[in-house]
């Protein structure tokens, strides 16, 4: 190994990347191996594609775990958000004015999970549980149990993108990637990223340390929102429909891809690039264990074996630290 | 260098949770330069003394002067602001991050330009350069200013904590237990660094079950008692024993 791929491999270690980028390949040459049609540029950009909606709640979701909480509303705020826009731009034909809208909603849900949590000093899972019931009731009261397509440019442009042979990369795969390395930038070389991480280390303790606990928190959850805004704006590109009954289990989904990147559920832990890989290996068993002929009852079980292997190896490391 | 106006000086600070008296009109001085051990029975006020010396807790009376000037701190931060840091038991650091983010939390430094105003990026190399050479100026040995703490040994946790408040500490830092949670080689570490402190002239107020700790650093002890400080002796007019006496109450100072 030249010096440069084992510095490679150690800085892939020391972030903790290693497991989910080898568990990643793993089934990507596995599936390609086992059928004809995984390894194709049409199936790959398609599970590129797939991960975007579930990729973006999953950012949101690993930022707050960060801070040992945890949202189980990201799905239902996007739901909401994807609502809020479809149904201003049916009604009032605005659909840039129903898109800031819908934002600033998701944003304000957000911040308001956060504000609970610290005002009141309330478990994230049982604020973010109240938050799930009462806005995917509340999605359900405000489009009347009606779906509403949309057709607006402006409102599905994340489905479009650019086609390079049979290859294409959408312009939602692109805003992924783009929010990804911007969360991954200032999780790792801002103050507000070092703060994030104290706090789910032991918030009491960044509290005492100076770490303004409860602003950063509430902003965690805020950008946590505005992400789900995002996510509710790209899912419009992929299904050109908004539906108060979608993304129904997009909140474990979300756990689940930032357990596999290798986020802690204890805080403290884990990094933007690792629920990247996380999405992906989400995206990737379910496409290939359809593709291999596997019922969807035992995806499901893979997955849920694998997160809890995934936890259980992170307990595991923590119980051997001094 | 015992100057005559003590740095901080507490008069009858009382302060009550509920109805559980927890300070009953207890005074404090702490001089310039000195080490004062804070030492009392369980419940005698000594964690309520020292959450109002680091701004954690605000008296329900009483009056604290800072260099003879009176004072309120709102919060930890403004006792941090002047001058004062603390190192909490158990909460003294941030488990997940590295010596260098540690001993910078809540002041890092950021880089230089657009780089550092626009885009807030820290400036590590720095932290970790000025992490290093402060821990090697007070002789305490880190393999790696980049190593999470939680990697460390509780004594090694400690001395990056303590390291922590005297980088920027102007008046004085307090311990609160500092050795409880450590071993034999882990408290002797500590101590050590402790001592280091001392010899730069910055005060230091030691919280501490542990008399022989206490005789061994501390200028004088002051020794709390249901809610009121009983007695301010020194190691060289009174043996543990006395100290113990006037703890327990068997003894008046």
């Amino acid at each position: 190994m030249t010096f440069a791929a084992r510095g490679a491999v150690g800085h892939l270690r020391a972030r903790g990347w290693m497991g989910p980028l080898a568990a990643l390949l793993a089934s990507i040459v596995l599936f390609s191996l086992v059928t004809d049609t995984f390894f194709t540029a049409d199936n790959l950009s398609l599970l590129l594609e797939q991960s975007v909606v579930i990729g973006l709640l999953a950012l949101g979701q690993t930022i707050i775990v960060l801070t040992a909480g945890i949202d189980l509303a990201n799905g239902a705020i996007a739901v909401l958000g994807t609502l809020v826009v479809a149904k201003h731009a049916a009604s009032a034909g605005q659909a840039a004015a129903g898109l800031v809208c819908a934002l600033s909603i998701c944003t304000a849900l957000g911040m308001a999970s956060g504000g609970l949590i610290t005002r009141l000093r309330l478990p994230p899972f049982i604020v973010t549980l109240g938050m799930l019931t009462v806005v995917s009731a509340a999605g359900r009261l405000y489009s009347q149990s009606r779906n509403y397509p949309v057709s607006v440019d402006l409102l599905t442009v994340f489905g479009r993108g650019l086609n390079i042979g049979h290859a294409s990369l959408s312009y939602g795969v692109v805003l992924m990637l783009v929010l990804y390395a911007a969360i991954e930038y200032v999780l790792a070389q801002t103050a507000w990223g070092r703060h994030v991480r104290a706090i789910g280390g032991n918030s009491e303790a960044a509290r005492r340390m100076g770490v303004s606990v409860d602003r950063t928190v509430v902003s965690v959850y805020a950008v946590g929102g505005l992400l789900y805004g995002l996510a509710a704006w790209a899912s419009l590109g992929r299904i050109p429909n908004a539906d108060a009954n979608a993304y129904q289990t997009a909140n474990l989904e979300s756990i689940t891809a930032a357990v596999l990147g290798g986020t802690s559920l204890f805080g403290g832990r884990g990094s933007a690039v690792g629920t990247l890989l996380g999405t992906l290996i989400v995206v990737v068993l379910r496409s290939g264990l359809t593709q291999a002929g596997i019922d969807a009852l035992y995806q499901e079980v893979a997955t849920g074996i694998l997160v809890v292997l995934a936890v259980a190896l992170d307990a595991v490391a923590r119980r051997g630290r001094p | 260098m015992t100057g005559d106006t003590p740095v901080l000086e507490g008069r009858r600070l009382r302060k009550r949770f509920g109805h559980v008296v927890a300070l009953d009109g207890t005074d404090f001085e702490l001089r310039a330069g000195e080490t004062l051990a804070i030492v009392g029975d369980n419940g005698a006020g000594k964690s309520t003394l020292v959450k109002i010396l680091s701004g954690v807790t605000v008296p329900d009376a009483g009056e604290l002067l800072l260099d003879g000037k009176p004072v309120t701190f709102s919060g930890p931060q403004q006792a941090r602001r002047s001058g004062i840091e603390t190192v909490y038991q158990d909460l003294a650091v941030a488990p997940t991050l590295d010596v260098a983010s540690n001993l910078f939390l809540g002041r890092e430094l950021r880089q230089r330009g657009l780089l550092g105003t626009v885009f807030r990026r820290l400036d590590a190399a720095a932290m970790n350069r000025a992490a290093a050479d402060h821990l090697a100026s007070l002789n305490v040995s880190i393999q790696s200013t980049a190593q999470p703490v939680e990697d460390l040994s509780g004594g090694q946790r400690q001395a990056v904590a303590v390291a922590r408040a005297a980088a920027f500490a102007s008046r004085f830092i307090v311990l609160d237990e500092p050795t409880a949670a450590l071993g034999v080689a882990g408290s002797a570490a500590v101590l050590d660094l402790i001592g280091r402190i001392r010899g730069r002239g910055l005060s230091v107020v030691l919280v501490s079950h542990n008399m022989p700790h206490v005789f061994e650093l501390a200028d004088r002890i002051h020794v709390q008692r249901l809610g009121r400080r009983a007695a301010v002796v020194t190691p060289k007019t009174h043996t543990m024993q006395d100290v113990i006496g006037i703890m327990t109450g068997a003894r008046v100072a």
